[in-house]
């Protein structure tokens, strides 16, 4: 098993270091990266996680998250997150198709109802990652008795573009459309703390490979720069802040990896709610000290644009507020800790 | 043995000096119901607005310090430090006269020659003549003395060949001060033969081109000297006295309120929002934020009141910058809690914009004006470390 991500691993970096130089990235600087998306799409990883009946590769959470935390260490600028680990599955699960392109998600206030051909949908999705520039958006409709989920294609929509720190499309979509029945299902009520629980989950993952990202940039910087006639690699003060970003990333790294096992076992338990809250909380809390300690070891360099720095330290800013910041999920974990007898804190913590 | 203090001692502020802010908080208010500014994080690097300085130095706010012959007003330190403090606070656009007012002014006044003060000083007074400080280059940034720029005399004036970097508002500035070399490095003493030359920045064989912040503002530059002929009357000081001089201007350069309150508007935001939602629970953090930026304040003080004084101060300046930077940083954790908003600097919620600000200009706290490692090396120092 370990063998195999690992092979995906190394398979995956190639493909990228390739194909997301810093050049490429400031081309495709706040647009999606369409030629990255059919590269990765004729390598069959734009689906990984999602169930080969539904359109996807097929592959486990643990897949995915590999490829994800690739494309989160390499900036990569497309709704990866969002295709396989967010809502492809979801879809999936509710008997949809996942459709072929670039797929995004988004919730928001949203209400169907039944019409002659199937449902009217009407409402608002609140800063959707690429959403004006994704093929397709899912997102969930409330009806007079449930829940739905549904998937329109964006040129159906109407786009109010927006961004976040990094630059990445993060944009309001408006529906108002009759969709057919083959584009909306029924789900269990609890559809919609899945599709938070898996938001929450990418960031970390995407979190987690930026940080090694920052790490990798800045070791190989301080070996290179050169002050008072040597490399300030060789002031101790530098060394204990890169030791310092280290920690936070191995950190996030684990963390992330950690609730990804967890919740390889499904997104239902109390267990895979916490794990998420931990890591998307743990992962939060190391992306600013990560970005913190690289700038400072770059100096003025690493906050020009021209610098590859930033396309790490933004999206460490970003995606660290994204799917829910730390308040939330620190409040989740400290609520669910407080319910709790006694004697029942410490069988939470270790899962059993 | 006797230990040196390491803040002076807390400043006795007199009545006029609160005076002057409520006036100054009028003002404020006036432009800001006025729709002439937006309140904004890191407003001293980033809120360039040439009528808006203008505007202070009719009031007299602008070289406060200087003495009036030279167009000054002969206020006291601590008044300019209650004026500049209260237009940080605010987040008023106070950029394009920053450099002139806090660094030039004074070291005209104290290294310049008669000719010098009687040329610049009354225009900085007026908000009419800003300036950029030309130190860092590409391989000169912490270890400043092995600057490269060149500076050969030769009849009457001097030539300067050499790229600068970082150069704060270079681009609208009138003249740049330039750290530059007049002798070769001398391995035993690699502070001597530098020197400080006033630039202008329309000089033939000077160019300046824009290198933008990861935002993608344009706020530093790239200026490059190729054979600028500075006339002997722009020499600043004396030749080969270069580092003394900058480094004399440090403490004014380092411990300022610009040190603590590059990041107040988004607190002051905060501390608004957990007002209007009654929400309890970030109490504790809020306040331990306040007593921080309430003793900052006294240090800043007490160091500004101490510089009037004309004592050295580099050292206690160098705590407070360090202390000063970190504090304004943690706001941003503190914000990031409260508002759990996606920071967006193009959003129409102020609590998303200005957080945006803070978190994308925040890796210059740390940096700008010395780094916060060679700050601590200046305390190690003088603690007896080394
Ligand atoms: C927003 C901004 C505005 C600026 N404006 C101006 C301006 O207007 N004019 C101007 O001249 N300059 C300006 N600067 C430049 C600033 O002064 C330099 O960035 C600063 O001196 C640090 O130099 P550097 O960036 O080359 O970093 P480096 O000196 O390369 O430092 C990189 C890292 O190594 C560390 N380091 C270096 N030496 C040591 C040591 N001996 N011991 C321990 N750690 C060490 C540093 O602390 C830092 O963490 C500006 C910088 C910024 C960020």
């Amino acid at each position: 098993m370990t063998t195999d991500l690992d092979a995906l691993e190394a398979g995956v970096a190639d493909l990228l270091s390739d194909l997301c130089t810093p050049e490429r990235l400031a081309a495709v600087e706040g647009d999606l990266d369409r030629q990255l998306w059919e590269a990765l799409e004729s390598a069959e990883l734009t689906r990984v996680g999602v169930p080969e009946e539904a359109g996807g590769s097929g592959g486990s959470l643990a897949e995915s998250a590999v490829v994800l935390r690739l494309a989160g260490e390499r900036a990569a600028s497309l709704p990866l997150a969002e295709t396989s680990m967010i809502v492809g599955p979801v879809l999936a699960a509710a008997g949809l198709a996942v459709p072929d392109g670039p797929l995004t998600v988004g919730l928001g206030e949203v209400t169907a109802q039944r019409s002659a051909e199937g449902w009217r949908v009407r409402g608002l999705l609140r800063r959707v990652p690429y959403g004006g520039l994704a093929d397709t958006v899912a997102g969930m409709a409330t009806t007079a008795d449930g829940r739905l989920i549904f998937r329109v294609p964006t040129s159906a929509t109407k786009v109010v573009a927006g961004r976040n720190v990094a630059g990445e499309p993060r944009d309001d979509i408006a529906v108002d459309i009759d969709l057919p029945p083959t584009s909306v299902a029924a789900v269990p009520e609890d559809a919609e703390r899945e599709i938070r629980l898996r938001g929450a989950l990418s960031r970390a993952v995407l979190v987690a490979g930026a940080a090694q990202a920052a790490l990798d940039l800045s070791v190989r910087y301080a070996q290179e720069r050169m002050q008072f006639g040597r490399p300030i690699a060789a002031f101790q003060a530098v060394q204990q802040h890169i030791a310092g970003l280290a920690a936070e990333a191995a950190a996030a790294r684990a963390a992330a990896d950690a609730a990804v096992r967890v919740c390889g076992h499904g997104f239902g338990s109390a267990a895979a709610g916490l794990a998420v809250a931990a890591a998307k909380a743990r992962t939060a809390q190391a992306a600013g000290t990560v970005a913190a300690i690289a700038h400072q070891v770059h100096g003025a360099i690493g906050m020009t644009q021209e610098h590859p720095l930033r396309f790490t330290t933004t999206r460490l800013w970003a995606w660290r507020s994204e799917w829910g910041g730390e308040r939330q999920w620190t409040q989740h974990i400290a609520n669910v800790a407080v319910s709790l007898d006694d004697q029942d804190l410490w069988p939470m913590l270790v899962g059993m | 043995m006797t230990r040196q203090a390491l803040v002076p001692p807390i400043a006795e502020v007199p009545p006029e000096v609160e005076q002057l802010r409520v006036e100054v908080r009028t003002f404020l208010a006036g432009e800001l119901s006025g729709g002439r500014f937006t309140p904004r994080c890191d407003a001293w690097l980033a809120g360039w607005d040439e009528e808006f300085s203008r505007a202070l130095a009719r009031r007299g706010w602008i070289g406060m310090t200087l003495p009036p012959e030279y167009g000054g007003h002969g206020r006291s330190t601590l008044e300019r430090f209650a004026v500049t403090e209260e237009l940080l606070a605010a987040g008023a656009p106070v950029a394009a006269h920053w450099i002139a007012d806090r660094q030039m002014g004074p070291s005209l006044l104290r290294f310049g020659t008669d000719q010098q003060k009687q040329r610049f000083l009354p225009a900085i007074a007026r908000g009419e003549c800003f300036f950029g400080i030309g130190m860092s280059e590409p391989d000169a940034g912490s270890d400043l003395a092995s600057v490269r720029m060149r500076a050969s005399g030769g009849d009457g004036g001097w030539i300067l060949d050499g790229t600068k970097v970082w150069t704060s508002g270079a681009h609208h500035a009138h003249a740049l001060v330039v750290l530059a070399r007049t002798e070769a490095v001398d391995p035993d003493n690699r502070h001597g033969g530098l020197s400080q030359f006033i630039v202008m920045t329309d000089s033939p064989g000077l160019t300046i081109n824009p290198i933008r912040l990861l935002t993608g503002e344009h706020h530093f530059n790239e200026v490059v000297f190729d054979g600028v002929v500075v006339p002997d009357e722009l020499v600043l000081g004396t030749i080969g006295n270069g580092w003394q001089q900058v480094t004399s201007e440090l403490a004014f350069e380092r411990s300022g309120p610009e040190r603590i309150l590059s990041t107040y508007p988004l607190l002051a935001h905060v501390v608004a929002c957990v007002r209007l939602s009654g929400d309890g629970s970030h109490h504790p953090q809020m306040g331990a934020l306040l007593a921080r930026l309430w003793t900052l304040r006294q240090m800043s003080l007490a160091i500004a009141s101490s510089l009037g004084g004309g004592v050295a101060a580099d050292v206690p300046a160098a705590l407070v910058k360090d202390l000063g930077t970190r504090f304004e940083s943690e706001v941003i954790e503190l914000a990031r809690l409260v508002l759990d908003v996606e920071p967006d600097p193009t959003s129409t919620d102020p609590g998303a914009r200005l957080l945006a600000q803070a978190e994308l200009h925040a890796p210059g706290f740390t940096i700008r004006g010395g780094t916060n490692e060679i700050l601590r090396g200046v305390v190690a120092r003088a603690v007896g470390l080394r």
